[in-house]
């Protein structure tokens, strides 16, 4: 190519870019989200998995896109058009193992992306609304696999999905109402099936994609919290106006981001292909059985990432006749997290600069919610029964019941300790 | 021209504070806004009323007759009705004796739930006939179906008296679907709205004229 027609072809590109620019704010935006965001430069691991959580959210949809051109919402039809999804359709088996391990995977990396939102800080203000609109997709994240859950129409599809309808029923008042509702019919059936494909494949998605965009909206807006949990728009480069602690999102992160995406297909793609049911974790053995209304498996449980809710479901006894209170408390373990822009009271965000005080409780927070995830996917009986002296009651029961009070504590006395704890001084600017 | 610019900005604020509110358009604003959202909420009855059973579902949720005549005493059938098992257990005199001597050991013995079942079966046996139980077979726990464990002791243990055992999360039932003490479940198995309509057949789904 000539030097002129270098040139002829550049500035052909800038009238197009012109063109479309007079139309469109593409130039701009570009600028405000990519080459002209500035991240602070010492963002580390942790950071890797909100950018994972969109790729996986693409993934999803990609997959789940060509799963509806073979699979049938109807109760007579569904467990065969998923089997035959696994054997007749060219690479179904990929496509639907890429769909389901994705779920898991998309539970482990929005964990991982709380975890570090909490250790780091990033729901304090002015970042709150990130973290509601987060706290939000969490949850419609929660409804989406419930309802994923039911389309295949095993054994345990079909009563993980009795045993969450009927938590409605236990509302007082207008619960049983509520089930029925739910269902479209006085148990789980086709009606429900269908409905819950219907929230599966078009209403949660669009509402999970809208709180999606606003959750960036909302943290483009007020930029990025770092490790240090200090703002980096307080010092300025003079001149150009960009935070002195800050680096732009395009070509910097987007790179970072890659090697954070190259590494994860290594594991997801091992798991596709070695482990798809991960030992019953990812896919449950009773779920190869088609769903049977007139015969319960032996042991239900839920998919690991529900289990540490399910295990505080089932650790808070009846009161009253009711068994109302567990599945108040289960509904709070999960909304609890929504309260903490206004829980803690520290003077600084990141635990960097904490006491031993606040790491404490987050120690026994974690620990508990990973006890409580191991006692969800095992039945209550499994460390046998204490003797008389404790009334004969489930070692495992007892066990959930303590770990269940130390998860509340966590938030509950959140403001108490994160007041006392003592704080180290912040820096002026990010330590790397 | 800048006398002129003055004027014209002291006739801009002028213009501002001297303004009135215009209550008529703000009242018709504000009941046009109130009819509008009055028809939304209309348009909103149809589509949360359509997930509500359909006529199908209805249909398939009406009353089932039930030929109770092979049940053996001493053994139960399921039928099937709203797509529930519902229990048919024909006790022995031996099986009805036993309801009367465990009350210590049960959450509800006198059935004072009454939602559980309907006022003609709330009595020592739950039921119509002394020896026929009618029973929903679906734990008031989370919806599982629990195993039958009619017989006395088995693998319930010496002290077992015969009943109904969940697998999910172990609840226990007597033969009355009455629910022990130290289970899950809060409440009594669920006694369906259920008549005779002659000495062998059953009716599920319809309340018997029959007084308690």
């Amino acid at each position: 190519m000539t030097d002129k027609n270098k040139s002829a072809l550049s500035s052909a590109l800038n009238d197009g870019l012109n063109w479309v620019d007079a139309r469109f704010p593409l130039t701009s935006n570009v600028k405000a989200h990519l080459t002209e965001y500035y991240a602070p430069k010492n963002f580390n691991f942790w950071y890797f998995f909100g950018s994972l959580a969109l790729l996986v959210l693409v993934l999803q949809i990609l997959t789940g896109i060509f799963l509806t051109m073979h699979y049938k919402p109807d109760a007579d039809l569904a467990f065969g058009s998923v089997e035959y999804i696994m054997r007749d359709v060219p690479w179904g088996w990929l496509i639907r193992y890429m769909h389901s391990t994705g779920a898991s995977m998309f539970f482990v990396v929005v964990y991982l992306h709380m975890f570090r939102g909490i250790i780091y800080g990033s729901y304090r203000t002015p970042r709150e609304l990130i973290w509601l609109f987060g706290v939000a997709i969490f949850l419609v994240l929660m409804g989406e696999a419930f309802f994923g859950y039911l389309l295949p129409w095993g054994q345990m599809s079909y009563w993980g999905a009795q045993v969450i309808v009927n938590l409605f029923s236990a509302i007082p008042f207008i619960g049983p109402d509520v089930s029925e509702w739910l269902r479209g019919d006085y148990l789980v059936s086709d009606a429900t099936l269908n409905r819950f494909f219907a929230f599966h494949v078009i209403a949660l998605p669009f509402v999970l994609v809208g709180l999606v965009v606003a959750h960036l909206i909302a943290l483009h807006e007020v930029g990025s919290n770092n490790p240090d949990g200090i703002e980096i728009k307080k010092l300025k480069d003079k001149k150009t106006g960009f935070p002195l602690d800050g680096i732009p999102f395009h070509p910097y992160y987007t790179v970072k981001d890659l090697v954070g995406v190259s590494v994860f297909l290594i594991v997801f793609s091992a798991i596709i292909f070695f482990a798809p049911e991960m030992g019953g974790y990812f896919l449950e053995a009773n779920n190869f059985v088609p769903a049977d209304p007139l015969k319960t498996p032996a042991h239900i449980a839920p998919v690991w990432y529900f289990t540490p809710y399910y295990s505080i479901l089932r650790a808070v006894p009846p009161i009253l006749n009711s068994q109302f209170p567990g599945v108040a408390a289960m509904g709070l373990s999960v909304v609890a997290f929504a309260f903490l822009p206004w829980l803690d009271k520290s003077p600084v965000k990141s635990i960097r600069y904490r006491g031993m005080l606040y790491k404490q409780w987050l120690v026994a927070f974690v620990i508990s919610f990973l006890v409580l995830g191991y006692l969800g996917t095992v039945p209550s009986n499994i460390w046998g029964q204490f003797g008389a002296w404790m009334g004969g009651a489930d070692r495992a029961t007892v066990v959930a019941r303590i770990f269940t009070v130390v998860y509340f504590l966590f938030f509950v006395l959140m403001p108490w300790y994160t007041k006392k704890d003592k704080t180290k001084p912040m820096p002026e600017r990010v330590t790397g | 021209m800048s006398d002129n610019q003055n004027d014209n900005q002291q006739a801009d604020s002028q213009k501002c504070e001297c303004s009135q509110v215009d209550l008529d358009k703000r009242n018709f604003l504000i009941a046009t806004s109130a009819v509008g959202a009055l028809g939304c909420a209309a348009v909103a009855v149809p589509f949360v009323k359509s997930m509500t059973p359909s006529e199908r579902a209805k249909a398939a949720g009406a009353p089932v007759e039930v030929d109770i005549s092979k049940i053996e005493p001493g053994t139960m059938m399921t039928a099937e009705w709203r797509g529930q098992p519902v229990w048919i257990i024909n006790r022995t005199d031996e099986m009805t004796a036993e309801l009367a001597k465990h009350d210590d050991q049960l959450s509800d013995p006198a059935s004072e739930v009454t939602s559980q079942q309907p006022e003609y079966c709330k009595n020592e046996s739950r039921s119509l006939k002394p020896n026929l139980a009618v029973v929903v077979g679906i734990c008031t726990h989370l919806g599982c179906s629990p195993s039958e464990k009619l017989q006395r002791g088995g693998d319930m243990g010496e002290g077992w008296t015969g009943g109904f055992f969940c697998p999910c999360h172990g609840s226990k039932f007597d033969l009355a679907g009455r629910v022990f003490k130290g289970s899950p479940a809060p409440i009594n198995l669920v006694v369906p709205p259920h008549k005779y309509l002659s000495e062998n057949l059953l009716l599920i789904g319809v309340d018997t004229e029959e007084k308690a």
